[in-house]
């Protein structure tokens, strides 16, 4: 099975991907073209990967389980993109984007990756241009940027609200055309349900139409998983109801480490939940800090007087009112890192300060921003600065311009005016940091396997950046991948194509074929969804936003049991031969639910509190969180062993040379 | 509150469907549709009834998968916003709702209301991207300079979500609204230009062939997009299509 080697290329930081790039072996284009690869996903990281090595020459079969490929959940980001362009003359480098990045994943992840990351940034920017997508501009007609949590510039590159859908909408053209050149086969509507290996390498996937249900062997030279995170092992996350961890788990089942699964974001700013019906919540972007302000009332009184709808926040005099970010944190105020936000939210609410039916909620108030706005835009206009109807009206403009659809969206969920009275926000999941384990080329430790963007655990360490995810799923994508897979497949250009009539592809199908009529024939009486809630209930209330030994410990027990009794009495109805979505669902929980105990096992290892990971044995006496940088400098890195909680740790040392590890502060 | 749901069911392509009618209780006015759904599907689950198959995926009106023809509307009776993010609370206490899939020749229904939009994408591979690869040596990002007025419209283009809400409500089941907005998008910025030409000619002969039909100028699609792609869009494709057609 694999080792734990992160090839990272010797030599000083900012030489060694440009060394690196200089030294791996390359691929002839003649040579290309007897080369198949296979990628699982079309987000930012699968799309663009797909649309550069087909343009490189390879042949490329591309899966995705929704009807487009510009479905991805990739499409869902709101807010922006981070590259060191320095374009607003703040002081902005790679060096400053890398250290920011290494120091918002508090000290967790790989710094030869992440200045990597940080080098390509400006690349993705400049590509992104040229394939027409319309970032937001200032009236010079040059691009503009807005600032995000964690950083002292403002380098965030944004297409209003909508970044996520420009930049997926970009790679997806650039697939676009390559298939009509022919040069990436797509798959829509399938499903990825087995990797194959051949002599230990990874030769190909068996995937399951969706439509027909049957299933179909595809051989490649390499296979590459871009599958996105796992968020959804909660339930409730601002995930696509689709995303699931089952491409990477099954290569994990066949010999991917899987790396930090305890590493979950919890993002500050979401729609608080409104009852036992909810089916996913929604993200309003941390862009909305930039402007907003983050407050819950000063005494206990006011707050459940909010509560009970005796009062009104808009009545709620300022010194009634406690800023808690800018309180705590002056320094970074209502941009601190995700992280930090999360739990200051929570602390507040747990201390009795909640603003909603539930009590889990805090507001996000916009109406200082709307005052500013408008008096700076009176001026401009030469009107008078001191009308305080004009002044609103100018401002709210000014807002809706910048965060239109955001409110938009907001109010429709929640049916009330966020121009006339503040949002109620509360922390949800929503983005996974930890994944497949992967060396420098991106490779995970089965030979030909590859995994990128959220897929994979590299970048973010222990807390990813606002704006950092669709940078690095471009840069895999578009900068990395491409590169690095030529190393490994120029071993490849004598091997010819991949039998899949082989006993390997027969064993794989079978086992496919024996798992999807189990759940079929399975005569049960609870609905996969059913289980799911339950799953997503032990995750939330024991692995969540707060962690300890005990609650760990009882969700590792408790998610066993609920493993063993979904296997005994789930009922998937319909049949194996036809669009059913409760069947596909079913697998994809099945995995889900091996996933959550090594995730509570991870955490329970993992006795330090970093980034989105908060023990509570180990945070400071302000409440703060605790490193421990003797006993957890590491990766954790699992292996399967048919039992989650018999996964075997393999340590990847982290090795900081170019930064000084330090005490994470953002006061 | 408590409504009657008349839902279309189709097996599959090729076998002919019927409304079925599904009553249902305690409804949330919070909830959203799908979630709704969600529940009628939890429902017919526990009785043994094959449940109603629908797209969605991010129920947070982006990704453009959920499509249903609600009450006789694409998205349903709510302006600006996709069936994810209808809410209950534009219903009431006793209505009948029917939901029936994008009907389009060109949009093949799957099975129930989920249909077949892959000609979209054929559109799209015929000519909806700017050919430069994705090597990373093109020019500075900030050597072009865009109006804001000409990048704040080609964005408001390309905004659309791709969902088929303009071919379900148009009563020609012309897609003149979605391919417009892919070359309205690239028509408005000076990276799009040296492709223009045959962009336009090849998005349009790859529509022709799909089977959508032809625009009569209703602005039906307009009123029903839940993205607010406008008519202006059909307009310049027009324009951009005559231009190249003379060209060409």
């Amino acid at each position: 099975m694999g080792t734990l080697n992160s090839n990272i290329p010797k030599g000083p930081l900012s030489d060694k991907w440009t060394q690196h790039k200089s030294n791996i072996n390359l691929v002839s284009p003649a040579n290309k073209r007897l080369i198949d690869v296979i990628v699982v996903g079309t987000g930012l990281a699968g799309a663009s990967a797909s649309a550069t090595l087909a343009e490189l020459g390879y042949n490329v079969k591309t899966f995705c389980f929704q009807d487009s490929p510009r479905r991805a959940h990739s499409i869902a980001a709101q807010g922006g993109i981070n590259a060191a362009k320095n374009y607003q003359g703040d002081g902005d480098s790679t060096y400053r984007l890398f250290y920011d990045t290494i120091k918002g994943g508090d000290y967790r992840s790989r710094e030869a990756n992440v200045h990597r990351l940080a080098e390509v940034s400006a690349n993705i920017i400049d590509q992104c241009v040229a394939q027409g997508v319309p970032f937001a501009r200032d009236y010079g007609g040059l691009l503009d940027n807005r600032s995000f949590g964690g950083v002292l510039v403002s380098r965030t590159f944004y297409a209003k609200g909508q970044t996520g859908q420009q930049l997926l909408l970009g790679a997806y053209s650039a697939m676009n055309r390559q298939i009509g050149r022919g040069k990436i086969k797509m798959y829509n509507r399938h499903e990825m349900m087995d990797l194959v290996l051949v002599d230990g390498k990874a030769r190909g996937i068996i995937a399951r139409n969706l439509v027909t249900g049957k299933l179909e062997r595809h051989g490649a030279h390499a296979v590459v998983i871009a599958s996105g995170g796992y968020g959804n092992v909660f339930f409730l996350s601002t995930n696509a109801m689709g995303s699931n961890v089952s491409a990477s788990w099954k290569i994990h089942k066949k010999g991917a480490h899987f790396a930090n699964p305890c590493f979950t974001q919890i993002h500050p700013t979401c729609i608080p939940v409104s009852g036992d019906h909810q089916s996913k919540l929604t993200l309003m972007s941390e862009s909305l800090r930039n402007d907003g302000r983050i407050w819950v009332p000063k005494k206990i009184e006011d707050a459940k007087a909010i509560r009970e709808g005796r009062l009104k926040p808009t009545e709620l005099a300022e010194e009634d009112r406690d800023y808690y970010l800018e309180r705590r944190y002056p320094a970074f105020g209502n941009l601190v890192p995700r992280d930090v936000a999360s739990r200051a939210a929570k602390e507040r609410c747990d201390a009795g300060f909640g603003v909603n039916k539930t009590g889990e909620a805090v507001y996000l108030d916009f109406a200082a921003a709307i005052v500013r706005y408008g008096k700076e835009e009176a001026h401009v206009k030469g009107l008078d600065e001191n009308d305080a109807q004009l002044v609103k009206k100018l401002g709210q403009e000014i807002v809706r311009s910048k965060y239109g659809n955001l409110f938009q969206m907001y109010e429709k969920i929640v049916d009330q005016n966020p121009y006339e009275t503040p949002m109620m926000i509360y922390p949800a999941v929503h983005y996974t940091m930890g994944g497949v384990w992967v060396d420098y080329n991106l490779m995970t430790s089965i030979p030909g396997c590859y995994a990128i963007g959220e897929a994979n655990f590299s970048d973010h360490g222990a807390n990813r950046l606002g704006a950092s995810a669709l940078m690095q799923g471009l840069a895999d994508g578009y900068f990395v991948l491409p590169y690095t897979i030529g190393d490994y497949l120029a071993d490849d250009i004598r091997t010819g194509t991949i039998a899949t009539d082989t006993p390997e592809f027969d064993t794989a199908e079978k086992e496919v074929q024996d798992r999807l009529e189990a759940f079929i024939n399975n005569d049960g009486k609870n609905s996969v969804d059913y289980y799911h809630k339950k799953l997503g209930k032990i995750m939330w209330n024991k692995c969540g936003m707060s962690r300890n030994e005990k609650d760990l410990k009882e969700a590792m027990t408790e998610i066993k049991e609920l493993r063993e009794d979904f296997y005994k009495n789930v009922k998937v109805p319909g049949g194996l031969d036809e669009f059913n979505e409760q069947l596909a669902k079913a697998g994809r929980v099945a995995d889900f639910l091996e996933l959550g105990e090594l995730f509570a096992k991870d955490a329970l290892e993992r006795n330090e509190s970093c980034g989105g990971h908060f023990r509570e044995e180990s945070q400071t006496p302000e409440g703060e969180a605790l490193r421990d940088d003797e006993n957890f400098t590491f990766v954790s890195a699992w292996e399967y062993n048919v039992e989650p909680a018999k996964a075997k740790l393999h340590k990847e040392a982290l090795n900081y040379e170019e930064i000084e590890v330090k005490t994470r502060s953002y006061k | 509150m408590n409504l009657t749901l008349k839902v279309w069911r189709q097996a599959n392509t090729t076998t002919r469907g019927s409304f079925e009618t599904y009553p249902i209780a305690d409804v949330s006015p919070d909830m959203s549709f799908l979630e709704m759904m969600d529940v009628l599907n939890e429902e017919l689950i526990q009785k043994g009834i094959d449940p109603i198959a629908f797209d969605h995926d991010c129920r947070e009106g982006i990704c453009g998968m959920c499509s249903m023809f609600i009450n006789g509307e694409a998205h349903g009776p709510d302006r600006l916003v996709t069936t994810c993010q209808l809410h209950m609370r534009k219903f009431k206490d006793g209505d009948t709702i029917t939901i029936e899939p994008f009907r389009a020749k060109a949009f093949p229904v799957v099975k129930d209301l989920a249909v077949d939009r892959s000609a979209f994408d054929r559109v799209q591979h015929a000519g909806g991207f700017i050919s430069v690869n994705t090597s990373g040596n093109t020019q500075d990002a900030n050597a072009i300079t865009i109006e804001k007025h000409d990048a704040d419209r080609a964005f408001d283009a390309a905004t659309c979500i791709g969902c088929g809400a303009c071919v379900a409500t148009c009563k020609n089941a012309s897609a003149m609204l979605f391919v417009s907005a892919k070359v309205s998008q690239y028509a408005l910025l000076p990276q799009g230009k040296v492709e223009a030409t045959d962009r336009v000619l090849n998005m349009v002969k790859q529509m022709d062939e799909e089977g959508f039909g032809n625009c009569t100028n209703t602005g039906a699609c307009e009123v029903e997009c839940p993205k607010g792609i406008s008519l202006e869009n059909i307009a310049r494709m027009n324009r951009e299509y005559l231009t190249a057609s003379i060209k060409g």
